[in-house]
């Protein structure tokens, strides 16, 4: 009977695949509602599959965790954000510096997957949720009439039990695709991402990214993957560096680039290397990134099942905004908001569960990634990753040299001559200005 | 560990280039592997020796795949990130068998 108190150990309210942000947002939901419920985690600890840039953005934490940053496992606060776009011998960065961004309730931070999931996952389990670590849930439970009513594990082939599964079981989400809600798998959807961990001295970290403290650095860049859709991405935590790139899986695929020589070019680059000089390798990861946005989502509800985060796309992949542990944590929560409310009248079928999706839709989650619908195909295009970043710096290296005894040259002719070298019409550029302006505007 | 300081006369370099960072086997020696018993992803050698594409061969951030002089593909499990690379860039339905490896086996990130 759904809503019931838990009648053996096996049997929930509601099961959670993975402990991952959204996982745990969820659970954490649905045990303060008094509900009983078990997370199903296949790594040894919460955060121990998960890989990322990364950047976690807060205040989605607001609601969830009262005064969150006093607690939370942060690395450091990111006070400059630098876009960069750049090519093997020239880099153009816009860099942002606030300070606001280094005082509560900041904006974002640094912190390390094994510790800011295993945290969340702390608050869930604190609040009376159950976790279950190095389990994996190898498959759902169904009943005569197709409604999702449990998961198989690979403890000893062990079901457990419960009205409604929450699959937050990432990127390759088997659940998803096993519920027919997911379409199968496509690579262009797709992004790698590979990622180097380096050590080096705090106060090395403060003196070279000009930061002190608990402050960090976010550096993203485009031009970098050596035209290959995709981009780098360099992060500063408390005496580590993230340093990586993320690239389209099937353009990868057809370059025969091995991943690892993107991340040595990038560490390569003049306006990189020396960040990194006398640094030695923490650790080596990678990691599959659901880049399709919004039109690439799976169904989001089925009879005694729903989705959140990395397994519904949700990863926010918008060029200038790159998001996801935030998107899963506003979904992981919605989804166990939703399904306690089913609970509470006794339908979890997909139309009891359907305040989900409404929910995400009011809030950010669904929002922003509706809004920003055709800025994956934008960003990964072939104007805007092998053509605009030389063509910038071309512009500004002809601003700013000097060619005495030759006159300047005016600004329009400098952009007519950058747009001739890199192979595009002024009319492209303004078309696809208007078109940026359209989608991000 | 390996130092990451650029050095123009470090061996290694293959293509002009300066030094290229630690070699691969150190590179994955600094992530924590959980080997368990089952292999969690099989190949079908007999479906890859009519493959031309050979996706999985540069695209599979672990290297775990190689080419066979038989024109299959060798593979090892044991060092993989669980990503799914392979499988998404196969295009031969039915060469790469694809699961989760066993509860608490598998790769052990640290600092993803």
């Amino acid at each position: 009977m759904p809503g019931a108190t838990t009648p053996d150990a096996s049997s929930f309210d509601a099961i959670v695949v993975g402990a991952g942000p959204a996982g745990s947002a969820a659970a954490l939901a649905l045990a303060r509602a008094g509900r009983s419920v078990v997370m199903v985690e296949r790594g040894p600890f919460p955060g121990s599959k998960n890989v990322y840039g990364g950047v976690v953005y807060g205040r989605v934490l607001d609601a969830i965790v009262p005064r969150w940053w006093e607690e939370v496992p942060v690395e450091r606060w990111v006070v400059r954000r630098s876009t960069m776009v750049m090519t093997e011998a020239q880099s153009l960065s816009i860099d942002y510096r606030s300070e606001a961004w280094g005082a509560a309730p900041f904006n974002g931070m640094t912190t390390v997957r094994s510790h800011f999931d295993s945290w969340l996952a702390t608050k869930a389990t604190a609040a009376g949720a159950t976790l279950l670590t190095a389990t994996v849930a190898t498959g759902l439970v169904r009943d005569g009439g197709g409604r999702v009513v449990g998961v198989r594990t690979d403890r000893d082939g062990a079901e457990l039990r419960a009205p409604v599964v929450i699959a937050c079981d990432g990127v390759n989400s088997f659940l998803a695709k096993e519920a027919g809600l997911a379409p199968a798998p496509d690579a262009s959807h797709h992004t790698l991402g590979v990622k180097e961990v380096l050590a080096l001295p705090a106060d090395v970290i403060d003196e070279r990214f000009g930061v002190r403290g608990d402050q960090g650095v976010d550096i993203e860049m485009l031009g970098c993957t050596r035209g290959i859709p995709g981009g780098g991405f360099l992060y500063t935590n408390a005496d580590t560096i993230s340093v990586g790139v993320v690239v389209s899986l099937p353009h990868l695929a057809e370059s025969k680039v091995r991943p690892e020589e993107l991340v040595a070019d990038l560490k390569d680059h003049p306006a990189i290397a020396p960040y990194l000089r006398g640094s030695s390798l923490r650790e080596y990861a990678a990691h599959l990134i659901p880049e399709g946005g919004y039109d690439t989502m799976p169904t989001l509800v089925a009879d005694g099942m729903l989705v959140a985060g990395d397994a519904a796309a949700m990863t926010l992949a918008a060029g200038i905004w790159l998001e996801g542990v935030n998107f899963a944590i506003g979904s992981g929560h919605a989804a166990g908001v939703a399904v306690d409310r089913a609970l509470a009248v006794g339908d979890t079928s997909a139309r009891g569960l359907a305040s989900y999706r409404s929910a995400l839709e009011a809030q950010f989650v669904l929002a922003d990634h509706k809004r920003l619908r055709r800025a994956p195909a934008l960003v990964l295009s072939e104007r805007v990753q092998r053509r605009y970043p030389g063509l910038l710096c071309d512009l500004v290296e002809g601003m700013f040299t000097v060619t005495n005894p030759t006159p300047k040259r005016g600004g329009l002719r400098i952009t007519r001559d950058a747009a001739t070298t890199h192979g595009v019409k002024l009319r492209q550029l303004a078309s696809d200005t208007l078109r940026a302006m359209r989608i991000f505007g | 560990m390996s130092e990451t300081d650029p050095s123009p006369t470090a061996a290694g370099a293959d293509d002009g280039r300066r030094w290229r960072g630690p070699s691969f086997e150190d590179r994955m020696a600094t992530v924590d592997f959980r080997v368990g018993d089952r292999a969690h992803i099989t190949v079908d050698a007999d479906v890859c020796r009519s493959c031309t594409t050979r996706a999985c061969v540069t695209a599979c951030p672990a290297n775990l795949f190689a080419p066979t002089a038989d024109g299959g593909i060798l593979f090892n499990y044991e060092e993989c990130f669980e990503c799914g690379t392979c499988y998404m860039v196969c295009d031969h339905e039915g060469a790469i068998t694809w699961t989760y490896p066993d509860g608490g086996c598998g790769v052990v990130f640290h600092h993803g």
